[in-house]
């Protein structure tokens, strides 16, 4: 493994994740890998198809179930059972409304129009007053380019509006951090730019983010830290220009070459 | 001239005063309806149940309704009535007089609920079931992914969103209880298959009044259909029309 630390850092650890394993049946998909964001930081990971990547960010938030590691959201230690498993569902469910998840599909509720769909959560489970979650609401629509949009229902929109309406709808529970799984995947060509901006605007405001992503471009733009996957190990990580202008690693090297 | 000899006394035999038999039917038709709404309300609720327990339930909680929705599908409706209504109420009856309670005879609304209910319940848990499968996993896991309780899950996203899948199995076992309600009859109870029964042996006009009967079960069930279908555009908010 070869790695450039970045000691001496003092910002707060906004999500730190070590030793982390995941085994499903008997295949183990990732072997051990370890992760710090610190707040600010935006840790782009990437790999290819099997490598994991999607893996270890969705037990960041345990859409699964780690078989062995730890994770510290903020500091603090997701209480797990000694198969890996959360201890305390509430705990749980309290930490997941730090950490605000995109999908590659989406994932709108269809049945809900837009400005619902992100009400939902922090006016239904943070119990936030209505008012005041709808103002939040329509002050994000509005920064991610869909102010007219409140009332339509997602399957009506283009792939790059339900994807912006998924990033604005992370974003009203005021989360501590962001999660994005491969969020411009699904998207025709010509619709990934305009994601891409909403997550590089929030890139530039400072916002803490962990990122899977295909695109090799833009993680070297918004990273601060980048992750090489390969097989459920770290093969390589540092900074972007480090990276992919300089990697050390040969299968870095030929994977850079296949993708770009 | 024998067509108008004839629909006179049509009218006079479908009357709502006596000597008509109008009251009589419709009286039979409300039991019917009643009976048809209580049944469909229990089904209901033990399809929900049911199909939660099917998909989430312990081993134990899933064989036992294997065995509910197995046997009482396979049992045809006339002798589980027959055996409720006789087998059950006797045994009832004779465990409560055992214990030095007073023997009570079972109302016919009551039992007809409850069977028909219990029938109800074994097909809507796998209509339900079905259609809560039916929900896209990433619905639920984007739900989860937001810290949302796994009953408020339940409530606000797969309940409002299996509804569409559930529908028109729904509907189809709404329509089913209510011509359900009409085995009734053979223990005697005065739903709208007894009473049209009782009008047409009486007066010996049976074309006229079996004919009167099915239009009204016709009529129940067109505007049910016609309900349904307001329902389902309903449950379909938001979806497009090709869903693919």
């Amino acid at each position: 493994m070869i790695q450039q630390g970045n000691d001496g850092d003092q910002r707060p650890v906004a999500i730190k994740v070590t030793g982390l394993r995941k085994t499903f049946g008997t295949h183990e998909v990732l072997k051990g890998v370890d992760l710090t964001a610190r707040e600010g930081d935006v840790v782009a990971i990437i790999g290819g198809s099997g490598s994991g990547k999607s893996t270890m960010l969705r037990c960041i938030n345990f859409l699964e179930t780690p078989t062995a590691g730890t994770i510290e959201i903020g500091g603090e230690a997701v209480r797990m059972k000694p198969d890996g498993s959360p201890a305390d569902r509430r705990q749980i469910e309290r930490l997941r409304q730090s950490l605000g998840m995109v999908f590659q599909s989406f994932n709108l509720w269809t049945h809900k129009n837009i400005i619902e769909n992100l009400i939902e959560v922090p006016v239904q489970v943070m119990k936030c007053p209505k008012p005041e979650a709808e103002a939040r609401a329509r002050k994000l629509l509005a920064r991610v380019g869909l102010a007219e949009k409140e009332g339509a229902f997602p399957e009506f929109m283009s792939g790059g509006q339900q994807q912006r309406a998924a990033i604005a709808r992370a974003l009203c529970m005021e989360p501590r951090a962001m999660l994005f799984d491969e969020p411009t995947s699904a998207l025709d060509p010509e619709l990934v730019g305009e994601v891409l901006q909403v997550i590089r605007g929030l890139a530039d405001e400072g916002r803490t983010m962990v990122l899977v992503t295909h695109e090799m471009k833009f993680a070297r733009e918004v990273a601060s830290h980048v992750i090489y996957l390969v097989n459920g190990v770290i093969e390589e990580e540092g900074p972007p220009d480090q990276l992919f202008g300089n990697p050390r690693s040969e299968r870095l090297k030929q994977f850079l070459k296949t993708v770009s | 001239m024998l067509a108008g000899v004839l629909s006179t006394s049509t009218l006079d035999l479908l009357a709502y005063a006596p000597p008509g038999w109008g009251a009589t039917l419709l009286a039979g038709l409300w039991n019917s309806l009643l009976i048809a709404l209580g049944a469909y309300a229990l089904g209901l609720t033990i399809g929900i149940a049911g199909a939660y327990g099917k998909l989430y339930g312990s081993p134990l909680t899933k064989d036992l309704l294997a065995i509910y929705t197995t046997v009482v599908r396979a049992v045809p409706e006339l002798v589980l009535i027959l055996i409720l209504y006789f087998a059950v109420t006797d045994a009832l009856n004779k465990l409560v007089i055992a214990l030095g309670g007073a023997g009570f005879e079972i109302s016919g609304v009551a039992a007809g609920i409850a069977v028909l209910g219990v029938v109800q319940g074994a097909y809507a848990t796998e209509v339900l079931r079905g259609a809560i499968q039916a929900v896209p996993n990433g619905q639920v896991e984007a739900a989860r992914a937001m810290g949302m309780p796994g009953m408020q899950i339940a409530k606000r996203i797969v309940l409002p969103l299996m509804l569409a899948f559930a529908i028109p199995g729904m509907s189809n076992l709404w329509l089913i209880v209510t011509k359900d309600t009409a085995l009734l009859a053979v223990v005697g109870f005065a739903e709208l298959t007894q009473a049209t029964r009782q009008a047409a042996s009486t007066t010996k006009a049976f074309f006229t009044f079996y004919a009167a009967a099915g239009l009204l079960y016709l009529m129940v069930s067109i505007i049910s259909t016609l309900m349904f279908s307001r329902i389902e555009k309903w449950a379909r908010r938001g979806q497009r029309r090709t869903g693919d």
